[in-house]
């Protein structure tokens, strides 16, 4: 009795450390999608936890945990066992479902596609963030992620489809219809996808600022860049020396000038992505004079995005990456 | 000194087996709304010995445009010191500074989230950086573990 709850008590702290952040205090959801269902709970075996919190999702925020001991790992499952009264389900690891795979890709694309995606790449954006508006209430996770496909069995997706996660926005598809045939039809198009998505790797070898050395004086530089933000469409919003606010006013050092701006469809459209974008916040070039040298200055965003193991973002981050390098280059000719 | 380094690391051992992947960005649920929450990290900040440079307040500018969003703000500061030495001696951490910290309202809680300075070792080789991306580490672990604490 003794070591089970101090079993307990550490796999809460052990869940508050490395969990709550993003599936929330109680399980309920955040970044991360809900834990604590009991429609959840009683489908996913102990095998499945661990292998996801092992290998985590790559490109898809969840991260893998391959810091924590084993004991460590079994004692955050015992924790989120906690939270329903069902006796956890096991599953066999090796049984397959039979069945027709182009007839299970036709019911996929038919009831599945629209919130899983067409080819199992998952819902846009993160777990059951409430900080906006969303289409979903929760986040259909991907399907074709190497992580999900390693971690759950086929009598566990089986489960999934026939009673849905009451609670969620997956339903039973027995409930809408599917014999046990067509699911596991749909089982075998799932796998089908394999898990072999491209490798989640944004450039690691990536510099971490874009630099660009100007043709003009100062001055000059720092009224072409604004010319040329705006006429990118951007809206400015701020300009401001690096140290402005940490030195008295009047000993700011002018020759670190910074100009602050936003694409505010843009910037609403990413933070629907990932809500964590304010490590990018504002776009923001500066312009340095530096040992006689003027030059325009960016973070890369793609470096940056690393950080966060969300594919989607990347694609985003590419994309003002293309951006900054753009205003660069025209600013500084 | 690599050789240093690792021996030192297996001595440790457990301390600082987690390897810098799984921590690349610090972050807390503040059980607080958000308004606390932007009080209490504005103090731990101080705390840490830094200056609050200035408070960018995302939300307002997206509802402005007419977009739906709950409180999300960004918290810039920094030594004025270290940010006039950093910046001459090592001018690619310039859009780097100053610091920042974001958080956002979830429900009645606040998520707060900054990058793990030491993610910057693998992004700068510049010797004499180390020391201070250490220093910044150790502090933000304490601003963010502060606020974490918060119920
Ligand atoms: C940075 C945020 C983040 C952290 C930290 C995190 N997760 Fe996740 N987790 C997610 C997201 C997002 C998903 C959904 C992935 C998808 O959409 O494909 C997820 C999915 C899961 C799933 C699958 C859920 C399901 O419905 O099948 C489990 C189980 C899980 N996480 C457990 C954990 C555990 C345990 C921890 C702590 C050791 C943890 N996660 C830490 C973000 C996170
Ligand atoms: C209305 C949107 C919607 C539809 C349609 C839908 N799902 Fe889901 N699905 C979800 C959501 C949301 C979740 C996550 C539920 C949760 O958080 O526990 C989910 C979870 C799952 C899971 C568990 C994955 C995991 O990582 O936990 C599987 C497997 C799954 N769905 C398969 C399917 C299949 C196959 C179909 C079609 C037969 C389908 N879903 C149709 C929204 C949907």
């Amino acid at each position: 009795m003794i070591f089970q709850s101090q079993a307990g008590a550490s796999g809460a702290a052990l869940y508050d450390a490395h969990c709550a952040v993003c599936h929330g205090e109680n399980g309920k959801g955040g970044v991360g999608v809900p834990l604590s269902l009991p429609s959840f709970l009683a489908g996913a075996d102990d095998d499945y936890f661990r292998k996801t919190i092992r290998l985590g999702r790559p490109g898809r925020v969840m991260p893998a945990f391959d810091q924590l001991s084993e004991d460590e790992v079994s004692a955050i499952i015992a924790h989120i066992r906690g939270w329903s009264e069902h006796e956890p389900v096991v599953f066999s690891s090796t049984w397959q479902a039979k069945g027709d795979v182009t007839h299970g890709g036709l019911l996929y694309q038919q009831y599945c596609a629209a919130c899983h995606g067409k080819h199992g790449e998952g819902g846009s954006g993160t777990g059951v963030t409430f900080s906006r508006p969303r289409d979903l209430p929760i986040i259909a996770p991907a399907l074709n992620n190497s992580g999900f496909q390693a971690a759950a069995s086929d009598q566990m997706i089986r489960q999934t489809l026939m009673h849905g996660r009451e609670g969620t926005p997956m339903g039973s598809f027995l409930e809408q219809g599917l014999s046990q045939q067509d699911i596991d039809d749909v089982i075998r198009y799932i796998r089908s996808f394999g898990g072999e998505q491209p490798e989640h790797k944004p450039g690691r070898s990536d510099d971490a600022v874009l630099v660009v050395e100007s043709s003009s004086s100062f001055e000059d530089t720092v009224e072409a860049l604004r010319q040329t933000i705006v006429g990118e469409n951007f809206r400015l919003i701020r300009e401001q020396s690096l140290d402005k606010g940490l030195v008295a006013e009047g000993h700011e050092n002018s020759k670190q000038h910074i100009i602050y701006f936003c694409n505010f469809s843009f910037l609403n459209k990413v933070l629907a992505i990932d809500p964590r974008v304010g490590m990018f916040l504002p776009c923001r070039v500066t312009v340095v004079e530096h040992e006689g040298k003027v030059l325009l200055m960016t973070i890369n965003p793609l470096r940056l995005s690393q950080l966060f193991n969300n594919a989607e973002l990347d694609k985003y981050c590419k994309e003002m990456l293309q951006l900054y390098e753009g205003l660069l280059e025209e600013a500084s000719l | 000194m690599k050789r240093i380094m690792l021996v030192c690391l297996w001595w440790l051992g457990i301390a600082c087996a987690s390897p810098v992947s799984a921590e690349d960005l610090f972050m807390a649920r503040s059980n607080q709304s958000f308004p606390e929450t932007m009080l209490a990290l504005q103090q731990a900040i101080r705390e840490q010995g830094y200056t609050i440079a200035r408070v960018q307040r995302v939300d307002i500018g997206l509802t402005t445009m007419g977009y739906q969003t709950d409180k999300y703000r960004i918290v810039f500061f920094g030594k004025p010191e270290e940010v006039k030495q950093l910046t001459a001696a090592y001018p690619r951490l310039i859009p780097y500074l100053p610091q920042k910290i974001s958080l956002y309202a979830e429900g009645e809680q606040t998520i707060v989230f900054t990058a793990n300075p030491a993610v910057f070792k693998t992004m700068y080789s510049e010797d004499g950086l180390t020391p201070v991306l250490d220093r910044w580490e150790r502090d933000l672990r304490a601003i963010i573990g502060a606020v974490n604490k918060l119920d």
